[in-house]
């Protein structure tokens, strides 16, 4: 399904971390659609010689739909997406943005919350976390950054949850002990996670070794697209050839020559995008497809993955 | 010219239920080909679709709004699980609250109006003669639980599907007119278990492709499509909790009565993403037209026999037409020229 996407005004941004800023959106008019927590919005930025469309969480409370907020960090390593943002990106502007769209919900049944937020995987936890205490929810937060560069909203996190809130601050040798953390959980407990992928890898790994069903373990990875190599696609049923540039997805190529995909994350996580392959090697770099998948060769994620060598030809 | 509801027909006992011309001439004749086969027929719900026809609105109301509200209320009160709600549910109730009344106040304002002042609420149904006022979001402001006020309201049944882990659970509804399935039994079901009777379909992976698709349905969005059986009488409620009353009726078609006696049932399914609660809303309309009705339109007619000589033996017996469906292919032969 293609986005149906449309103008908001950026109202406010502000520092809320070294390396973290947050833009707040206006509707340009009518009102903004109401979201549900852990909804994520596509932006589009008006970049050259190509737009970027990355996806960010809603921060905000779910019940104030007046303004959508969100938190980017600038990547030291992106294609220019965050860079974007920090850097061209002026109150006053119009962006493009897709309607929210939930990947990562709660688990409303659970007997307990536990979230472990890395850095500005805070953000969906902040839509989370209103609606948690309207609720009545048994949640606890455990916020590990390093305050040298993020750890965004930490005030109002404390002013907020008080018990519930656990800071660990790298930057001064404040570790977690996650092992001990989901080791005394009591069942009925569902952990989310949302931060670097080493962080979600623990965390899952830790959470198999001590017996946690998967269904009770969540979590959201937004990487946008990394660069790579530039190779070239065939599309076997229009007969088209593309070239993927280094700093371009394969998602955007096609998009860019009116081949439209379903999409939600543009991370390679919702499996919207799956896309078979007829020939040539997949650099697979998805956290949807299973590693079983994978090594068929036969599907790729476009929004992430590329080819091994230089030349696909995809089913389309 | 669109219809208006007129006055209260039953469903039950002495079945006075009757379409008007208008009322065929905007029946949604479900099949577009000579032979019926499984697909993901859905597609976008575009609003408005064609005027007076039932896509024209989100929600459809017409002749028999009146009829199934009160038929509803008689099946409540015999067994009132016929609605239920989990109580992690009641934002998306309200999200269906919603939906229903802005789109009616907006869509049929000769029968109903809204007025918002922040969370204080003012509902009109002038159908049904209702006034209420109510706080958005506080459940004990209403004079029933969520699920149950808007659900008495509103024509066609609904299932409120909480979204979780890439699929879907029938955690919220009211089904009163279902095509033999129940709400009581399917609670709790996530979409493969409650299709898990289907036959064919699972093997064919559309179960897959359709969950994939409707789990990515964004707000504002809605899809639709339509799905079908037959029914004896004009009986609403098939439902396994009153199957006694209305699963021997399939031994009473006979050559003579079939006209009178077979109703195709069809179903306007509309799929509908709730935005606080991100629940998906599955919406059942349900159009009932007796054969003799049906056949007035000759296309119809012809094209139902070779739908109903094609069927595959499976989907006789899985939408119960075993015991009469030779009779019914052998009356339709009448009008198909090629017999």
């Amino acid at each position: 399904m293609s986005h149906s996407m449309f103008e908001v005004r950026v109202a406010a941004i502000e520092e809320v971390a070294p390396m973290i800023r947050e833009f707040c959106f206006e509707p340009v008019q009518g009102s903004l659609p109401s979201f549900s927590p852990g909804s994520h919005i596509l932006v589009e930025m008006p970049a050259r010689p190509r737009p970027y469309r990355n996806a960010y969480s809603l921060l905000s409370d779910p019940r104030d739909a007046r303004h959508y907020r969100i938190a980017v960090r600038l990547q030291e390593r992106s294609r220019g997406g965050s860079r974007f943002m920090h850097e061209q990106v002026q109150c006053g502007d119009n962006l493009r943005i897709s309607a929210p769209a939930n990947l990562f919900a709660p688990y409303w049944p659970a007997k307990k919350h536990l979230l472990i937020a890395g850095g500005v995987g805070i953000t969906p936890f902040l839509s989370f976390l209103p609606e948690f205490v309207r609720r009545q929810q048994n949640f606890e937060l455990h916020y590990l950054f390093r305050s040298q560069q993020t750890g965004a909203y930490r005030d109002s996190l404390r002013q907020g949850l008080g018990q519930a809130l656990h800071l660990y601050d790298s930057s001064q040798g404040q570790r977690c002990d996650l092992h001990a953390l989901l080791a005394r959980q009591s069942p009925g407990t569902h952990v989310y996670i949302c931060g670097p992928q080493s962080l979600i890898d623990t965390v899952t790994f830790l959470a198999q070794e001590l017996g946690w069903p998967r269904s009770c373990v969540h979590f959201e990875t937004f990487t946008a697209a990394q660069p790579g190599q530039a190779f070239s696609v065939e599309l076997a049923r229009s007969g088209q050839t593309l070239a993927v540039e280094p700093e371009e997805s394969l998602l955007e190529a096609l998009e860019g020559a009116g081949v439209d995909l379903p999409n939600l994350c543009r991370g390679g996580v919702c499996g919207q995008c799956v896309t078979r392959v007829l020939e040539g090697a997949v650099e697979h770099r998805d956290a949807f497809l299973s590693a079983e998948e994978k090594s068929r060769q036969d599907c790729i994620m476009p929004c992430v993955s590329r080819a091994q060598g230089h030349h696909l030809k995809l089913d389309l | 010219m669109r219809i208006a509801p007129k006055a209260i027909q039953t469903f039950r006992d002495d079945f006075t239920y009757s379409n008007s011309p208008g009322a065929i001439a905007r029946f949604p004749f479900p099949f577009p080909e000579d032979e019926y086969r499984y697909s993901v027929n859905i597609e976008p719900h575009l609003t408005p679709g064609p005027e007076g026809s039932v896509y024209e609105h989100l929600f459809d109301i017409d002749e028999h709004y009146l009829s199934e509200m009160a038929e509803r209320n008689l099946v409540l009160q015999e067994n009132p699980k016929r609605c239920l709600a989990m109580p992690h549910m009641d934002l998306a109730c309200w999200d269906m609250i919603e939906r229903v009344m802005v789109a009616f106040a907006t869509d049929y304002p000769e029968y109903f109006a809204l007025t918002r002042e922040g969370n204080h609420w003012i509902w009109e149904n002038k159908l049904l003669n209702q006034r209420d006022e109510f706080t958005f979001g506080d459940s004990s402001t209403l004079p029933l639980p969520p699920m149950e006020y808007i659900g008495r309201q509103v024509q066609g049944d609904f299932a409120l599907l909480d979204q979780r882990e890439g699929d879907l659970f029938m955690d919220a509804g009211i089904v009163t007119c279902p095509a033999d399935w129940s709400l009581a039994f399917d609670a709790g079901m996530s979409f493969s278990e409650w299709h898990g009777p289907v036959p064919l379909a699972h093997e064919m992976g559309v179960f897959d492709r359709a969950l994939k698709y409707l789990v990515a349905i964004p707000v504002g969005r809605p899809v639709r499509r339509l799905n079908w059986t037959l029914t004896i009488n004009a009986r609403m409620d098939t439902s396994p909790e009153t199957y006694p009353a209305w699963g021997m009726d399939r031994a009473s078609v006979t050559p003579d009565n079939v006209g009178e006696k077979v109703y195709l049932r069809v179903e306007l399914q509309v799929l509908d993403r709730m935005p606080r609660s991100n629940a998906l809303m599955f919406s059942i309309r349900t159009y009932l037209i007796s054969m003799q009705d049906l056949v007035t339109r000759p296309d119809w007619a012809k094209r139902l026999h070779r739908v109903m000589k094609t069927l595959p033996p499976e989907l006789v017996e899985y939408k119960g037409l075993s015991r009469f469906h030779p009779t019914l292919v052998q009356w339709l032969a009448q009008f198909d020229p090629a017999n």
